[in-house]
């Protein structure tokens, strides 16, 4: 299938070089990084990680979201899904080798990565997070070519494959609990140390990434005759309106327990989030408040059913919800763990140019990827009459 | 031509087999030779849990602290850089920031202005040792949290995890910022991209030395074998009110403050 790679418009290939000269910028400034060391990032002694760790996490999330599709697909046998399920998994492995990228983008030795397989360590959370990702990887790959190499012979897929279906279903669960081990087991973090973290992590990824899949699918509609189904692009909009709604919530609880409860620890990271110290704001406040209207505004543009089925409205209420989201946790998160710091100061976190273009060619590398996939999918689906 | 060939292949083999042998036995008796090398120093100072009792208030100037920190750091080859992306082994705080959440209303004036010294608390249940994905991080049996520096990965979960912010990352080549005419020769330099913190002086136990802070603070710092209830540090432990930091955390660290 993957000659179909080679049979595309001119306007696919300008897209490819587009991306490909992101990437180009990202590769070229990374040798920087490799000579000059971290150094050129904006992170510190007091603020160790940053944008590339928060990347990494937005998007394991977005990975594990293609459960979204599936479970309701093999679970509960809802047929209007399948056709769209290619494209859920076909993004999650874009976005698993996106985190991959994000991880080895953040190590000081990013040579001696093979470490952390010839010294398996079991207590260390990472270690389980480089296996599942790993196993997540490969079950999205196996599972979405088989199945639609079926498609594209029309034959029904092999009998084994379900159960790796299943499998997978149950992982991106784990893909994503595990991430938020890396956060909710460090005794000295107040914002990360939170029984709800993994629940916090789920609830973002199951809108935020199924909401990235529709706007997607929306360019390709645009580009190509390909049509999701009204009925299917409804229903996975119902999922991701109730995965926000949670989602907020879950953002509220935090605030109640760190408030209410007054523990100094606990309110300091969201009290420097949203109003600052010691009668200073930083640039990530503007974010935060942002984020936090655009969080409600897309609730409000999502949860009554006139607004939420309008075609016209609905890309814009997701993009909304995507900056929400995302603003959350690939910005707040990591930088409210890290402020104050353990001697309860304050050290400011800007990512800085160079930290950004490596960001941005990882996310290109990303999008190349889901791109070529998406195409091969595309032309099987046109051949096979499954547009 | 078949004979031949046989032939051959086993005179091949034999002497295969035999620069083998040669090589085993001679490799044995190499590394029994070498072994003899690695004998640990018989003068080596050993416990069952190192642990440190500093004495607070007997820092008053600027200086006492500073030769401390001047030993350690020169001992240990760790540069000065002036940003926030610097090293720190051994350095000051007040009381606020060194035990946050363990502050007073209306305390003495003394602890107020005073200055505290920070260090890695080698702690009996590490959460930087737990989180380290390659075991670059570890305890000894001693007590001491270690570090290998070269199966470091420069992940940095262990400075996630490390409750008291004692952990540095060479986000630069450390080297740039020392004067290679003067590192101190019995202590490697660092490299980029890989974490370090204060190491109890592990080198100079071994070599039968008190570290080097210890031994530049005359007295005002005690050390030793918190295991042993005849040792010094037990001594000033039962005779005075001592506290940890943050004891809420659960890591149990082993450096006391006489306050
Ligand atoms: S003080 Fe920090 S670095 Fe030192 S042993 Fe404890 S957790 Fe590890
Ligand atoms: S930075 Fe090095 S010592 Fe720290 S957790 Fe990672 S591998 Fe271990």
């Amino acid at each position: 299938m993957i000659e179909k790679v080679l049979k595309g418009s001119p306007k696919f290939y300008v897209w490819l070089a587009f991306l490909g000269s992101l990437i180009g910028l990202g590769a070229f400034t990374y040798l920087f990084q490799m000579k000059y060391g971290l150094s050129i990032t904006g992170m510190s002694r007091d603020v160790s990680w940053g944008f590339y760790i928060a990347q990494f996490t937005y998007l394991v999330g977005v990975a594990a979201s293609a459960v979204m599709l599936v479970l309701p697909a093999y679970f509960h046998h809802y047929k209007k899904f399948k056709k769209m399920i290619i494209f859920g998994e076909f993004m999650a492995i874009g976005a698993v080798l996106m985190c991959m990228l994000f991880i080895v983008a953040d190590m000081g030795q990013p040579q001696r990565m093979l470490n952390v397989i010839l010294h398996p360590t079991p207590n260390s959370v990472m270690f389980y997070d480089m296996m599942v990702l790993m196993g997540y990887l490969v079950l999205n790959a196996v599972i979405g070519w088989v199945t639609l190499e079926c498609e594209r012979h029309q034959v029904e897929p092999p009998k084994w494959i379900k159960p790796m279906i299943y499998l997978s279903i149950f992982w991106a669960f784990s893909i994503h609990t595990v991430t938020a081990f890396l956060y909710a087991g460090l005794p000295g973090r107040h914002y990360f140390l939170t029984a709800i973290m993994a629940a916090r992590f789920l609830s973002s990824a199951f809108c935020a990434g199924p909401a990235i899949l529709l706007l997607l699918l929306f360019v390709v509609r645009k580009m190509t005759n390909f049509n999701p189904g009204k009925e299917a692009v409804q229903t996975l909009t119902k999922i991701i309106t109730y995965a926000m709604t949670i989602n907020v919530f879950f953002f509220l609880l935090e605030v109640f327990t760190a408030f209410y409860s007054g523990m100094p620890g606990h309110a300091h990271p969201i009290t420097y989030l949203f109003a600052g110290h010691g009668g200073h704001v930083d640039w990530i406040t503007g974010f935060m408040w942002v984020g936090a209207i655009l969080a409600l505004l897309s609730l409000a543009l999502l949860i009554p059913p006139s607004l939420r089925d309008n075609e016209k409205l609905l890309p814009w209420s997701l993009g909304i919800l995507v900056t929400a989201t995302w603003i959350d946790k690939g910005l707040g998160l990591i930088i409210g763990g890290f402020t104050p710091n353990p001697f309860e100061k304050y050290t400011v976190y800007t990512p800085t140019v160079p930290e950004l273009l490596i960001s941005l060619g990882i996310f290109a590398t990303g999008l190349f990827v889901v791109s070529i996939l998406w195409k091969i999918a595309l032309d099987v689906k046109k051949e096979a009459g499954t547009f | 031509m078949k004979r031949s060939r046989r032939q051959f292949l086993k005179v091949a083999s034999l002497s295969v087999l035999g620069l083998s042998t040669h090589l085993a036995t001679g490799g044995i008796v190499n590394a029994a030779e070498q072994g003899a090398q690695y004998l640990p120093n018989e003068n080596g100072l050993k416990a069952g849990r190192w642990a440190m009792v500093i004495d607070t208030r007997a820092f008053e100037t600027p200086e006492d602290f500073d030769v401390c920190v001047k030993a350690c750091h020169k001992a240990h080859n760790v540069p000065n850089i002036p940003n926030n992306q610097n090293i720190k082994w051994l350095w000051t705080d007040t009381y606020e920031h060194v035990f946050p959440e363990q502050g007073n209303n209306h305390m003495s004036e003394s602890l107020e202005n005073r200055d505290f010294f920070v260090l890695c608390n080698h702690c009996e249940n590490p959460p930087c040792v737990r989180v380290c994905p390659t075991k670059a991080t570890y305890k000894k049996p001693d007590g001491i949290v270690a570090m290998d520096y070269h199966r470091c990965i420069g992940c940095r979960f262990c400075m996630a995890g490390c409750p008291y912010g004692a952990r540095s990352f060479n986000f630069s080549d450390p080297r740039k910022h020392l004067d290679m005419g003067e590192v101190n020769p019995e202590f490697p330099t660092r490299m980029l991209g890989v974490v370090e913190k204060c190491n109890f002086c592990v080198e100079r136990l071994a070599q039968g030395l008190m570290p080097a802070c210890v031994e530049a603070a005359e007295g005002k710092i005690v050390f030793g074998d918190l295991n042993d209830p005849e040792s010094e540090v037990r001594k000033v432990l039962a005779e005075n009110f001592t506290i940890r930091r943050k004891p809420n955390v659960g890591t149990q660290p082993g450096v006391y403050y006489i306050i």
